[in-house]
């Protein structure tokens, strides 16, 4: 059987909460080797979105394949395939690094376990840290391994939630290129939302931008701001969120 | 269900209490203080009342399995709201780690969790006050597993519960054994409660056990078919309170609960 086209493939996704529409038919494809950044204001649906690829929400309509598993009808074998690291979703702080780092190992089945977790501490430059307890780590570290618990199971899809948002430029910029490898080495792909237009014209290939749940506008981060009369990245995504109907139907 | 990923949630309570000793005082130190302080009035009583009912065995021996019903029930409980407390579940819940596992995985935290305190208390009842259920023989065995089945179903209840009505909510699980203590018969006869009362015993499976302790000392048969019963009640409800927790847990998953846990807001 052949690979899937897409990593990631969401169809007509929906999610509602009483009266207010939280996602509203969402498509989207995240290919091989590529970052695909998830834009848009506070409340625009992009962490509900993710929580949903991740199957901890149930959508309301549509489907979410990860390369080629239907998550709703195989949750296991497509969250196998798949990982995150979120600002919000720190290790938990009263195990040390090497006890979360199995833990999770165990938890993704993940083959020579113990020669993973030595070559994602060195990766991360986490070797100092082993021992440590991830509360007691500052907020870069704890970055560091979260990102190192994201990569345990190698996997095809990973997710990540503003990954720098409280680095330091230069660590932010280390990590940026190391995301950048393993987008380009592996043959998985990695759907990114960040709030650092800077940071994504730099790392993604493609961007969605969303707004009150619907994709608005999409395309290469580079190029799209000029298709749209914006001098920047930063200055479409302000007119996105401020007059939202005026975008509305495009998607070029 | 994959043996790695029980393992998994086992391992992390196990590196919770090697790292930290005031988790693991708790397995043990109020059961040990229940037998000290049981076993002296028990000890008393049956001084002061010579020729009466063997206090050692009905009050002591009742503490003791009652003590390790309440740790069964605590173990599941405390294993569940480790991840509450560290905000674990998105972590949790984006691997394949399925319900049964999870659920199985804290079932058996509890049962290694509660021999300890099992261990200790059977240590102090013999050494101290020469209460020896090992006399009993392979009798002790029926009673203490209807108690391990009953605190399981009663610990699956509570963590579902907890996350339904979110993290607060864990100020309503300590309480649960206390409640049902005077319905359960542990330290009189059944006879004794009114009507209503023995409704609502005759559903809980330690009541029967407590009968069942009750009716060896006093010399009479092992009540065979009321052990059956006691079986069947709690196998029945380790089975609804296992349904009960699969659907909370699919109810947050639809509503969100589950993905904003930490939040206060649960209702």
């Amino acid at each position: 059987m052949s690979a899937p086209a897409a990593i990631l493939c969401v169809s007509a996704l929906g999610k509602r909460y009483a009266d207010t529409v939280a996602v509203a038919d969402v498509s989207f494809a995240v290919g091989r080797n590529e970052i695909v950044g998830l834009l848009g204001p506070n409340g625009a649906g992009k962490t509900t979105t993710i929580n949903m690829i991740l199957g901890l929400l149930a959508p309301d309509a549509g489907s979410i394949h990860i390369d080629g598993v239907d998550l709703a009808r195989e949750r296991e074998r497509a969250l196998a395939r798949t990982n995150f690291a979120a600002v919000y979703a720190p290790l938990p702080g009263n195990l040390t690094v090497e006890q979360n780092l199995r833990c999770f190992g165990l938890l993704y089945e993940v083959p020579q376990l113990a020669a993973r977790i030595e070559a994602l501490l060195e990766q991360f430059d986490l070797r100092h840290f082993r021992h440590v307890r991830c509360g007691l780590l500052s907020s870069g570290e704890q970055t560091r391994a979260s990102l190192a618990k994201a990569l345990l199971n190698a996997p095809r899809l990973l997710l990540l939630d503003e990954p720098t948002a409280s680095l330091d430029p230069a660590t932010a910029q280390e990590l940026r290129r190391t995301i950048r490898a393993i987008a380009t080495r592996g043959d998985g792909g990695i759907l990114w939302t960040s709030h650092n237009m800077l940071e994504v014209e730099a790392v993604c290939d493609r961007v969605l931008l969303l707004s009150h749940g619907r994709i608005l506008l999409q395309g290469d981060p580079r190029t799209l701001p000029g298709a749209h009369g914006a001098d920047s990245l930063e200055a479409l995504f302000i007119r996105v969120a401020r007059e939202p109907l005026s975008f509305a139907g495009g998607t070029a | 269900m994959s043996p790695r990923r029980v393992a998994a949630v086992v391992l992390r309570q196990y590196y919770l209490l090697r790292g930290s000793p005031t988790r693991v005082v708790p397995l043990f130190a109020w059961a040990a203080i229940d037998i000290v302080l049981w076993g002296f009035i028990a000890r008393y009583l049956d001084h002061a009342t010579s020729g009466g009912p063997d206090f050692l065995f009905t009050l002591l021996g009742a503490v003791l399995l009652w003590d390790f019903f309440i740790r069964i029930m605590h173990g599941m409980t405390t294993a569940f709201l480790e991840d509450v407390w560290s905000r674990n579940f998105l972590n949790l819940f984006a691997t394949p780690l399925a319900v049964p596992e999870y659920v199985a995985g804290l079932m058996l935290t509890s049962i290694l969790t509660s021999l300890v305190g099992l261990a200790v208390m059977l240590i102090l009842a013999t050494t101290v006050f020469g209460l020896s259920f090992f006399a009993w023989g392979a009798l002790f065995v029926p009673f203490v597993a209807v108690l391990f089945l009953f605190g399981i179903a009663l610990g699956i209840f509570a963590s579902a519960m907890v996350l339904r009505l979110g993290p607060a909510s864990e100020w309503l699980v300590w309480p649960i054994p206390a409640l049902l203590s005077p319905f359960a018969a542990v330290f009189y006869p059944l006879a004794t409660l009114p009507a209503w009362m023995q409704w609502i015993a005759h559903a809980l499976p330690p009541s029967y056990v407590f009968e069942g302790m009750r009716a060896i000392v006093a010399g009479r048969a092992v009540p065979l078919d009321s052990l059956g019963i006691a079986f069947a009640l709690a196998a029945l409800q380790i089975a609804l309170a296992y349904a009960f927790f699969v659907a909370v847990f699919r109810a947050t998953v639809r509503s969100g609960l589950l993905a904003r846990y930490s939040a206060e807001s649960t209702a």
